[in-house]
C-alpha cells in the first residue's frame, strides 16, 4: 500500500480546520503530547504537523489569494530517513507511511533538515522529533467505524479538500481524482517522490451572455407589453 | 501487517454527543471523554448543519474548556473599591442569587424599566426574551442590533425569510453564486460544504468583497468593490435586467406585489400606500375584465405594467414604479462605477450571466405526486432559477445595510430565484408571512408580565414604543423615531444613554455574554470610562455610580466582567443543558425541520450554574406567572423540566421534537410534554430533525400543503399566501410620516422628519453612508472594515492556546501599490485616525485590497490581564481594536443628529463599516500598539496560566520500530 493524501486547491478556503483537528487528535496519540509554548503568552508556538500557508499571486487587481496546507509529503525517497542517525525514523514496508519511533530518536535534527516541506517538528521539551503519522492510531483502530478509520485532518474538512487513501490502487478515490484532476507533486524536481497530491484549481465555466442580451434596450416602460398571465 | 499497539483506551473512554458553541453555527458534536477531560471532539455526521465536518473552532473546543481564564466561583465588587479597579470578592452561588433577587425583586415591584436586560452572543432569545417579558420590562434585546438585524429585517419585510439562519443557498443545485461582503463566521461550515458542492457541480462563485481573503480566495470571479456601495452595484444590475428585458414574469406575478396598485398621488397624504377595495384587498388591474380587482384572487389576469386610474384615484402598478425607478441613468453601469469601484463592463456581464443562468439553464423538478399552490391548484414540477446569494455582516454593518439587503433581495426576486429549485431556499420555521405578526410591546406596569414580547416587527408609525410627546420608552431607544424598525433593539447604545439619564436613569443593568467593556461596543476606550462614570454626588469612600448596579455572567474573564459589581459564573458549552429552539433560531437545513439541545459532556468542578438554569430560578423566586402556581409554589423543577413541560400554547413547547399525541405515543412538532424528551435527543445525537417530503420542499410562499403543515407547527399564522414584497407600504407609513402626510404618530422634530423622509423608501436605493456624509473626506480618504477570521470568534478565542498560534496579532491591510504610494513600508508601525480618535498599528501590504480601504481581522486585541492571558501577550502589546475609531454616535456638525445613533436610520443597526480613516507612518522609536490600557488585576481565584502545555487525555502508546528492521533496512533508497 502506498497511503496519503490528495489535497483540493481549487476548495481549500484556508480555514485551518484541518491543523487544529490534527492538533487535538495528535497531542493525545501516539507521538502525543504536542508540546505548546507559551501558550497564553508572548508569540505562541508549539509543536503542529500541519500547517496551512497563505500567500498571493499577481498584482492588483489580477491578483489570487492561495490557500496551502502542508504536512509530511510520506515520499518515497524520504531523505529524512537516511540521514536518521539512530533508525528512529523509517518507511513502513506496508503501508508507506513514514514514522518516527519516539523512544530511538535523540533530537538531532538532522531530518528536519533533510526534509525539503518542513514537515518535522521538533518538541523541545520533551527532545524528540514529531511529525504526520497518517493518524496512524486511528485508521487501523476496529474500534472505530470504518469511515472513522481515516486522518482527523481529512474527516473533518468543511471543504472537502483532503482524501485519504491507497496510491497502489488505480481504482482507490486519491488515484482517480489524482488522474482526472491532473493532480501533481510538490517540488518533484528534489527527486523525493512524495505520496501526497495536490490537485489544482478547476478551470471556470465561462458564462454565456449572449443569448440573453437585447440588441435594442429598453429604455421607457412604454416598451413593455403585458403578457397574459394568471395569478 | 505487523501488529499494532493499542493506542486508544477505548473503555475508559465516553462518547456524547452535544452541540458546538465555539461560534454561533450550531454544529453537532461527538465529544470522547476520559476521566472528565476531553479526549476528541468530531462533527457528527448525522448532523443536518454540518454533516460530520468540524471547522477550526470547533476543533479547538478542548482549549476553550480548559481555558485558564474560566470563572470558578460568583464574584462581587469589594464594598469601598471602585468600579473597574478590579477588587473582587469571591461569594458562594447562593449569596451571590440572593443578593440578585433581592434587587430584581424591588425593580420588578416599583419600576421595571429600571432593569435593562441586554444579551449577547447567546442563542436563547426565546428563553432570555421570555424572562424580560415576564419580569415586565420592555428593556431587552440580544445582540441583534450590532451584529445583523438588517439583514434579518431586509429578508423578513422582503421575503418572509432572510440569509443565513433564516435561509441558504439550495447548494444542491445552484449554477451561480454571489456571495456579499464578509461572511466567513456566518455560516461556518455550511457555506464551506456548500461552496465545494457548487464548484463540483461546476457552478460559478462570484465573490464581492474590498479584501480577498477567505472564501473569496477561491472564488471564480473577485469583485473588490468599495465598501458601503453594495446597493449600486446590486442596483445598476437590476437596472440592466430591465434594459434587457430578463425577469421572471410569472414568479412576478404569482407570487409578488409587483402587479399590485399603488395610489399616485404625490405630495398629498395616502401617496404611495397599496390601493385597495372596501374589504381592505390591495387591487391590480385584471387585463380581462378590464377593471381593478382584489388582488389576491387566484386566477385572475393581472397587469403586470399598469398606470390610469381607479375610480379618481390615480394608479400605478409596482412594476411600473419600480421599472421607472431602476431604469433611470443613474443606475446605469457606467454610473454606478463611478459610485462603486466596479467596471461598467463587469456589472454589466455579471447581471446577464445571471439571467443566463436562471432563465437559459433553468431546472424543473418533476413532482409525481403533484404539488397544491396556495389557491388549491396541482402542480407536477417545480421551476427553477438556480443563482443565489448569500450576504452577511459586510451588508448588515452600514447605515445602508437595510436597503442593500431588500436591493440583493430585489435581484433575487427579479430573477425567481425565491425558494425554487437551485435559488435562495427558506429554512423552517421560515418563510413567515410579511412581516411576522408580532409587535413589540409598548406598555410596562409593576409585578406584570408584558402583554406582548418586547421586540416585534412594526408596520407602521402606530407600533412604535414612544411616549405621548414623541419620546422614546426603551432605554436603547428601540423603536423610537431614530430607528423606528430596530427589531433586534440598540444594545451598543445602552450604556451611553444609562449614564446620560437619556431618556431615563436605570438601576441595573444585566449582561449576559456581552463584552461591551470591549469588543462588542464602539468607542471602547470610552466606554470603559463610562462604565465608571459616578454620579455627582458620588461618596469615595463607598462610590456611587450612573449606572448603580452591573450584574454580569460570563463563563470566563472578559473585560466586561472588570466592570461588574456582581459575576454569575457561567458554565462552559460542554457544561450545560441548552436548547436551539424552533421558537428562536433552530437549526433547520432548507429541506429539514430540526432543532437541537446541548447536554453536559463535562462535570464543572467550580461554584458555577448556567445561565440557563439561573434565570430558572430568579423567575421562580421572583414569582413569575409562568413559572409559579397561585399559591406561589413552583411550577418547574429547573431549566430541564421547565423545557419538557412548558408550552407556548397547547402543544408547542421549546423542543419540537418527541412529543406525545392524544394517545401518549410520541410524535413530533405539536404534542403534549414528554417526560422522556431530554433522553430520546440525547440518544439521537443531541438533535431532532424531519425531512420535508417533496412536495413541500419550494414555493413554500405558495404552497399550500407546506403552509397547513406550517401553521400545524405554529411556525406560521394563517396559511394563505406569503406574497413577497417588493414594494414596502411599511417603508412607505414610515416616509408618509416624516413627510407630513401620514394618518398617525408623525414626528415633530425636523431631523427625525428628515430621515424618514430620506432614508425610508418604499423601494431600495443606495445612498451614502451616514457617517461618510458628515465627516471630510478628503481628511478621511480610507474606508475601513473589519473581516472575520474563519478560526476565530470575535472575542471568545484569543484565550485559545491553539488558535491564537494562528493569530495573536491583527495587522492592518491595505493595497500594495496604495500603501507604499504613501510612503508606508510593510510591517511598519502607522497611525491611523477618524474623527472619534486615532490608534497605533502595524501595517501590511498586500495586493487583494480595494486601493481605497483598509482592513483588519475582528477582535483580536485583547486588554492586559483579561481571558487568561499573561501581560506581555501580543494581543495586549501589538494587536488593536478598530473599535476605538468608531463613535456610537453619529460624527457632531453641531446639529440635531449629533446625539443621534451611528446606526442605520431604519433599523438601527449599527454601522461599524462606515467608518473612514486616514492613515501615515508613525515616527521612528513609536513602535507597539497605541492606546494602551493598564492591566486588570487577576482574580482572586485565579490560577496562573502555564508557560508550557502539554495537553494528552493518556500517556502516548508508542509505536516502536524493530530493531531488526533498523538492520534490514538502513535506508529508503536500499533496493
Amino acid at each position: 500500500m502506498k497511503l496519503g493524501l490528495v489535497i483540493d486547491l481549487d476548495v481549500c478556503v484556508g480555514c485551518h480546520a484541518c491543523a487544529v483537528s490534527c492538533k487535538q487528535w495528535n497531542t493525545s496519540g501516539t507521538t502525543g503530547p504536542l508540546t505548546d509554548y507559551q501558550p497564553y503568552g508572548e508569540d505562541p508556538s508549539g509543536v503542529w504537523f500541519n500547517r496551512i500557508r497563505h500567500y498571493e499571486v499577481g498584482d492588483y487587481p489580477h491578483n489570487k489569494t492561495i490557500n496551502f496546507p502542508m504536512s509530511c509529503m510520506h515520499c518515497e525517497q524520504a531523505d529524512c530517513v537516511d540521514v536518521c542517525p539512530t533508525g528512529a525514523s523509517y518507511k513502513r514496508e506496508e503501508d508507506g507511511i513514514v514514522l518516527i519511533d519516539q523512544d530511538k530518536c535523540m533530537g538531532c535534527n538532522y531530518c528536519s533538515w533533510a526534509c525539503p516541506y518542513g514537515a518535522r517538528e521538533l518538541d523541545r521539551e520533551s527532545g524528540v522529533m514529531k511529525k504526520c503519522t497518517l493518524c496512524v492510531d486511528r485508521i487501523y483502530d476496529e474500534n472505530l467505524a470504518e469511515i472513522d478509520r481515516q486522518p482527523s485532518c481529512v474527516i473533518t474538512c468543511p471543504a472537502n479538500a483532503r482524501h485519504f487513501g491507497d496510491f497502489d490502487d488505480p481504482n482507490s478515490n486519491v488515484s482517480q481524482l489524482t488522474r482526472e484532476r491532473s493532480g501533481y507533486q510538490l517540488m518533484p524536481e528534489l527527486g523525493y517522490k512524495p505520496t501526497n497530491q495536490y490537485l489544482p484549481p478547476r478551470l471556470t465555466r465561462p458564462v454565456p451572455t449572449d443569448d440573453v442580451k437585447k440588441k435594442s434596450l429598453i429604455s421607457s416602460i412604454k416598451e413593455w407589453t403585458n403578457k397574459a398571465i394568471a395569478r | 501487517m505487523s501488529a499494532l499497539p493499542k493506542f486508544e483506551p477505548h473503555s475508559q473512554q465516553d462518547v456524547k454527543a452535544t452541540t458546538c458553541y465555539m461560534c454561533a453555527c450550531r454544529c453537532g458534536i461527538k465529544v470522547t471523554v476520559e476521566d472528565n477531560q476531553v479526549r476528541y471532539i468530531q462533527g457528527n455526521r448525522d448532523h443536518p448543519v454540518n454533516k460530520g465536518v468540524l471547522c477550526a473552532k470547533g476543533n479547538a473546543g478542548i482549549m476553550k474548556q480548559n481555558s485558564p481564564a474560566k470563572l470558578s466561583t460568583p464574584l462581587l465588587r469589594k464594598p469601598g473599591t471602585e468600579r473597574g479597579a478590579g477588587e473582587f470578592e469571591p461569594i458562594p452561588m447562593a449569596q451571590a442569587l440572593d443578593i440578585l433577587e433581592a434587587r430584581l425583586r424591588k425593580i420588578r415591584a416599583t419600576d421595571p424599566l429600571k432593569l435593562a436586560y441586554f444579551t449577547g452572543r447567546d442563542q436563547m432569545q426565546a428563553l432570555t426574551g421570555f424572562w424580560a417579558s415576564q419580569f415586565g420590562t420592555l428593556n431587552w434585546a440580544a445582540h441583534g442590533g450590532f451584529c445583523s438585524v438588517n439583514m434579518a429585517a431586509g429578508g423578513l419585510y422582503t421575503m418572509g425569510h432572510a440569509f443565513w439562519e433564516f435561509g441558504d443557498p439550495d447548494w444542491e443545485r445552484t449554477k451561480y453564486f454571489m456571495l456579499w461582503g464578509v461572511a466567513d463566521d456566518h455560516a461556518s461550515n455550511p457555506i464551506k460544504i456548500g461552496l465545494e458542492k457548487l464548484k463540483r457541480n461546476g457552478g460559478k462563485f462570484v465573490a464581492i468583497n474590498p479584501a480577498r481573503t477567505g472564501y473569496q480566495a477561491i472564488a471564480d470571479e473577485w469583485v473588490g468593490i468599495k465598501p458601503g456601495t453594495d446597493a449600486m452595484f446590486a442596483l445598476s444590475m437590476l437596472h440592466v435586467l430591465l434594459k434587457n428585458d430578463q425577469f421572471d414574469w410569472e414568479f412576478l406575478i404569482r407570487y409578488t406585489n409587483a402587479p399590485y396598485l399603488v395610489v399616485n398621488t404625490p405630495g398629498k397624504k395616502g401617496h404611495g400606500l397599496i390601493a385597495r377595495d372596501s374589504g381592505g384587498h390591495p387591487l391590480v388591474w385584471d387585463m380581462e375584465k378590464d377593471e381593478a380587482v382584489d388582488g389576491t384572487q387566484a386566477d385572475i389576469m393581472p397587469a403586470l405594467f399598469y398606470e390610469g386610474e381607479v375610480g379618481v384615484q390615480p394608479v400605478k402598478s409596482v412594476m411600473v414604479l419600480l421599472a421607472e425607478t431602476y431604469l433611470d441613468a443613474q443606475y446605469a453601469p457606467e454610473n454606478a462605477a463611478q459610485v462603486c469601484g466596479v467596471p461598467a463592463e463587469s456589472i454589466e456581464r455579471m447581471a446577464l450571466e445571471m439571467a443566463h443562468v436562471a432563465f437559459k439553464e433553468s431546472i424543473e423538478i418533476d413532482v409525481p405526486e403533484g404539488w397544491t399552490d396556495w389557491a388549491g391548484r396541482k402542480h407536477y414540477k417545480f421551476v427553477g432559477r438556480p443563482v443565489s446569494m448569500h450576504a452577511m455582516r459586510g451588508i448588515s454593518a452600514h447605515s445602508n445595510g437595510f436597503q442593500t439587503c431588500r436591493a440583493i433581495h430585489f435581484l433575487q426576486i427579479m430573477l425567481g430565484s425565491i425558494d425554487v429549485p437551485g435559488g435562495h431556499l427558506a429554512k423552517p420555521p421560515y418563510p413567515k408571512h410579511i412581516p411576522p405578526a408580532i409587535k413589540p410591546a409598548k406598555h410596562c406596569a409593576p409585578n406584570t408580565p408584558l402583554q406582548a414580547p418586547p421586540l416585534g416587527f412594526p408596520t407602521g408609525p402606530e407600533d412604535l414604543v414612544i411616549n405621548a410627546d414623541g419620546s422614546p420608552k426603551r432605554i436603547d431607544k428601540a423603536y423610537s423615531w431614530d430607528a423606528p424598525m430596530s427589531n433586534h433593539g440598540l444594545m451598543h447604545m445602552v450604556i451611553t444613554n444609562a449614564v446620560k439619564g437619556d431618556p431615563y436613569e436605570i438601576d441595573t443593568l444585566m449582561m449576559f455574554m456581552a463584552n461591551m467593556a470591549w469588543n462588542s461596543s464602539m468607542n471602547s476606550a470610552e466606554m470603559q470610562q463610562k462604565l465608571c462614570t459616578q454620579t455627582d454626588d458620588s461618596d469615595p469612600a463607598e462610590p456611587q455610580y450612573k449606572i448603580p448596579f452591573i450584574v454580569v455572567s460570563d463563563a470566563y474573564h472578559s473585560e466586561m466582567v472588570n466592570y461588574a459589581d456582581l459575576v454569575i459564573p457561567d458554565t462552559t458549552y460542554l457544561e450545560r443543558y441548552d436548547t436551539i429552539s424552533m421558537l428562536d433560531r433552530p437549526i433547520s437545513e432548507p429541506h429539514v425541520a430540526a432543532d437541537s439541545i446541548r447536554q453536559p459532556v463535562i462535570t464543572p468542578e467550580r461554584d458555577v450554574l448556567a445561565w440557563q438554569e439561573v434565570q430558572l430560578e430568579l423567575g421562580m423566586r421572583l414569582g413569575f406567572p409562568a413559572l409559579v402556581n397561585e399559591d406561589g409554589s413552583r411550577k418547574f423543577e429547573g431549566y430541564q423540566d421547565f423545557i419538557v413541560n412548558w408550552e407556548k400554547e397547547p402543544g408547542i413547547g421549546f423542543l419540537a421534537g418527541w412529543r406525545l399525541d392524544e394517545h401518549g405515543k410520541e410524535t413530533h412538532l405539536r404534542g403534549a410534554p414528554n417526560p422522556k424528551q431530554w433522553e430520546r435527543y440525547a440518544e439521537n445525537g443531541a438533535f431532532f430533525e424531519m425531512e420535508l417530503p417533496a412536495h413541500m420542499r419550494y414555493y413554500r410562499h405558495a404552497n399550500k400543503d407546506y403552509l397547513k403543515f406550517a401553521k400545524n407547527a405554529a411556525w406560521v399564522g394563517s396559511t394563505e399566501q406569503i406574497v413577497l414584497e417588493l414594494y414596502s407600504e411599511t417603508q412607505q407609513r414610515f416616509k408618509l410620516a416624516g413627510q407630513g402626510l401620514y394618518d398617525g404618530p408623525m414626528p415633530t422634530q425636523a431631523h427625525h422628519k428628515e430621515r424618514l423622509s430620506t432614508y425610508f423608501n418604499p423601494l431600495p436605493f443606495y445612498y451614502k453612508p451616514i457617517e461618510q456624509c458628515r465627516v471630510d473626506e478628503v481628511e478621511y480618504p480610507f474606508y475601513a472594515v473589519t473581516q472575520r477570521p474563519m478560526f476565530m470568534y470575535h472575542s471568545w478565542d484569543s484565550q485559545n492556546a491553539w488558535l491564537r498560534q494562528i493569530c495573536a496579532q491583527n495587522f492592518l491591510y491595505m493595497n500594495r501599490a496604495r500603501g507604499e504610494s504613501l510612503g508606508i513600508v510593510d510591517e511598519s508601525w502607522c497611525w491611523v485616525e477618524s474623527h472619534n480618535g486615532k490608534i497605533r498599528v502595524q501595517v501590511k501590504l498586500m495586493e487583494g485590497c480595494q486601493p481605497d480601504t483598509v482592513w483588519t481581522w475582528n477582535a483580536i486585541a485583547k486588554r492586559k490581564g483579561t481571558w487568561g492571558l499573561d501581560e506581555q501577550a501580543n494581543e495586549s502589546n501589538d494587536a488593536f481594536l478598530m473599535n476605538h475609531l468608531i463613535s456610537e454616535l453619529l460624527p457632531a456638525q453641531g446639529d440635531a443628529e449629533d446625539k443621534v445613533t451611528n446606526s442605520d436610520p431604519i433599523t438601527g443597526q449599527a454601522a461599524w463599516y462606515d467608518l473612514k480613516v486616514k492613515i501615515y507612518p508613525a515616527d521612528a522609536g513609536e513602535t507597539g500598539t497605541w492606546p494602551t490600557f493598564p492591566a486588570i488585576k487577576p482574580l482572586p481565584n485565579a490560577k496562573p496560566s502555564p508557560q508550557i502545555l502539554r495537553y494528552q487525555t493518556h500517556e502516548a502508546v508508542n509505536l516502536k520500530r524493530a530493531f531488526k528492521d533498523v538492520l534490514a533496512r538502513g535506508s529508503v533508497h536500499d533496493e
